[in-house]
């Protein structure tokens, strides 16, 4: 069975992805394996902030959702499931999913989860540490695999090796055949952010059109025994597959495209042919790859205080100088009244937010509709509902015609990077 | 020309590190532009937004740039209090500059 085609799909390409792509990718895709790709630097803070207000929880806040759709259409198919939803909390991720196959009666589907890419306990900061996660690979899905997991839940798994295992596993590639795996790690690098490959994060009305972008379908890779590959997408689904999105994924969070490190390999997507082979079939080959990194990246997250944010909107003539004004009496009075001396962020929704800070600014004399924001980051929650005071006690007490108050505070973990020997980060598989 | 009439473009994040990859539609003005998005003219367009060091890695055969700039996401995702905290945004910041096309 190894000569004929391995066909993976994506489910999710991050934490928040839609679900109906992935149940009609296995529905209609004959999938052997399709994973999901919910772990980010941002998502992965955000549960370790979870966790630690509520042990039980700290992985992803849809997986339930998710499994109760795709366990019962995975074990009719006989697709695998692979996924690093379990984020912050692996162990509990694969509890809830074994509940959830029991509940559906698959009591059959084996439910593996892997430990180790918790390192907390191996690194050392000054203090304000909530969590630390080295980037774990291929290497740790394998002895799952071979002893036949149905699904698989891990924590930080580095997001190509998600794909990288399940062809390692099928075509019998070694470990340290590193063409092979700069190979299948372009695959994975290429589906790991499911519709992004597929006319997601792409249309440009007027330059670039995607057909249907409403109902965009999930991506297919083909992949054959040497490792090069068909990115497809099902009939019947919208979006594109075309060399236009397959180039902007290639570089997708790249630097150096001579070497892109993950934990399996050193590999070149520097010299990436990308042809059209047919409506929505775009052909890979030619990736490289080098001897893997000693080090293993690791994300440490931080407590990060609060991230406090208020908005408030003002429109017709002059709305964009009453709201730059509001900007300004908001930043007096946190630095007089309030005593804040930090930075307090102000935008100038529609005029000057996203790109204000790259000089590329609207006309503050023509904006009709301008909604002030108001954001900064403080360890004092006091101080984080300060802002909010400030920003709404503008109804009253500001310019002209300011309305639509809405202000929250979020608690905040920072991300910092560190690098771990890969012999202090052992993994193993449990079964539940 | 602006660049959005001939180029498409990419922008994703890791840290407090953007990179933008930037695709010439046509082979013809591949030269042109890279020619002139080079790190100077970056760092020159953009001194308050990218301040670390800019790189501009080229992919010849696709026609491709990817610029990769240092210290441009004002602390990084879950540090930035932009609105756009990831630089998302960024491929149409460099969609909007212009070059010269003979």
């Amino acid at each position: 069975m190894r000569d004929r085609l391995y066909r993976i799909g994506t489910g999710a390409g991050f934490s928040a992805d839609r679900l109906d792509p992935a149940a009609d990718l296995v529905e209609r895709g004959r999938l052997d394996a399709i994973v999901f790709e919910c772990v980010g630097e941002r998502t992965l803070a955000f549960a370790h902030r979870d966790r630690r207000r509520d042990p039980a929880l700290g992985f992803n806040p849809w997986l339930e959702r998710r499994m109760k759709v795709m366990l019962p259409l995975c074990a009719r198919h006989g697709t695998k499931l692979i996924t690093n939803m379990g984020a912050a909390n692996p162990r509990a991720a694969a509890a809830k999913t074994r509940a959830v196959a029991d509940a559906l009666g698959l009591s059959k589907l084996r439910v593996a989860w892997i430990e180790g890419d918790d390192v907390t306990d191996r690194i050392e900061m000054s203090g304000g540490m909530v969590g630390a996660n080295a980037y774990i690979g291929a290497d740790a899905l394998m002895p799952a695999l071979a002893e036949g997991a149905d699904v698989i839940v891990a924590g930080r798994v580095a997001d190509p090796s998600l794909f990288l295992a399940p062809l390692m596993m099928h075509f019998g590639w070694r470990a340290d055949d590193w063409p092979l795996l700069g190979r299948g790690t372009l695959v994975g690098h290429l589906m790991e952010c499911a519709a992004q490959i597929t006319g997601g994060y792409f249309a440009d009305p007027g330059r670039k059109d995607v057909p249907d972008l409403a109902h965009v379908g999930f991506p297919i890779a083909e992949v054959s025994a040497d490792g090069d590959a068909t990115i497809t997408k099902l009939d019947r689904t919208g979006g594109e597959v075309s060399v236009r999105t397959v180039k902007e994924q290639l570089l997708y969070e790249v630097h150096d495209p001579t070497a892109y490190l993950t934990p399996d390999v050193t590999a070149d997507f520097s010299k990436v042919s990308i042809a059209a082979t047919g409506a929505d079939r775009v052909r890979l080959a030619g990736a490289g790859g080098r001897k893997r990194p000693d080090n293993l990246k690791v994300t440490v997250a931080m407590d990060g205080g609060y991230l406090a944010e208020a908005e408030v909107s003002y429109a017709g003539p002059g709305a964009g100088r009453r709201a730059e004004l509001a900007g300004a009496v908001v930043k007096q009075r946190m630095a007089g009244v309030q005593g804040f001396n930090d930075a307090v962020r102000i935008d100038l929704i529609g005029v000057a937010s996203l790109l204000a800070t790259a000089d590329r600014r609207g006309d503050v004399d023509l904006a009709t509709d301008a909604r002030l924001r108001c954001a900064l980051r403080t360890g004092d929650r006091a101080m984080a509902e300060a802002l909010l005071w400030e920003v709404e006690s503008l109804l009253t007490c500001g310019p002209a015609g300011g309305g639509g108050y809405r202000g929250r505070i979020d608690p905040s973990v920072t991300t910092e990077t560190r690098f771990l020997d890969r012999g202090l980060v052992p993994t193993r598989v449990h079964w539940l | 020309m602006p660049l959005r009439e001939i180029a498409h473009a990419r922008a994703g994040d890791k840290g407090d590190r953007s990179n933008i990859s930037l695709w010439v539609e046509d082979p013809r003005h591949y030269h042109a532009v890279k020619a002139q998005i080079t790190p100077e003219r970056l760092k020159s367009e953009f001194p308050r937004l990218m301040l670390g060091e800019i790189a501009v890695h080229a992919l010849d055969h696709l026609c491709g740039l990817n610029i990769v700039a240092d210290r441009a996401l004002e602390g990084g995702v879950n540090a930035s209090l932009n609105l756009d905290s990831h630089g998302k945004s960024f491929s149409f910041l460099v969609l909007g500059l212009t070059v010269e096309i003979d």
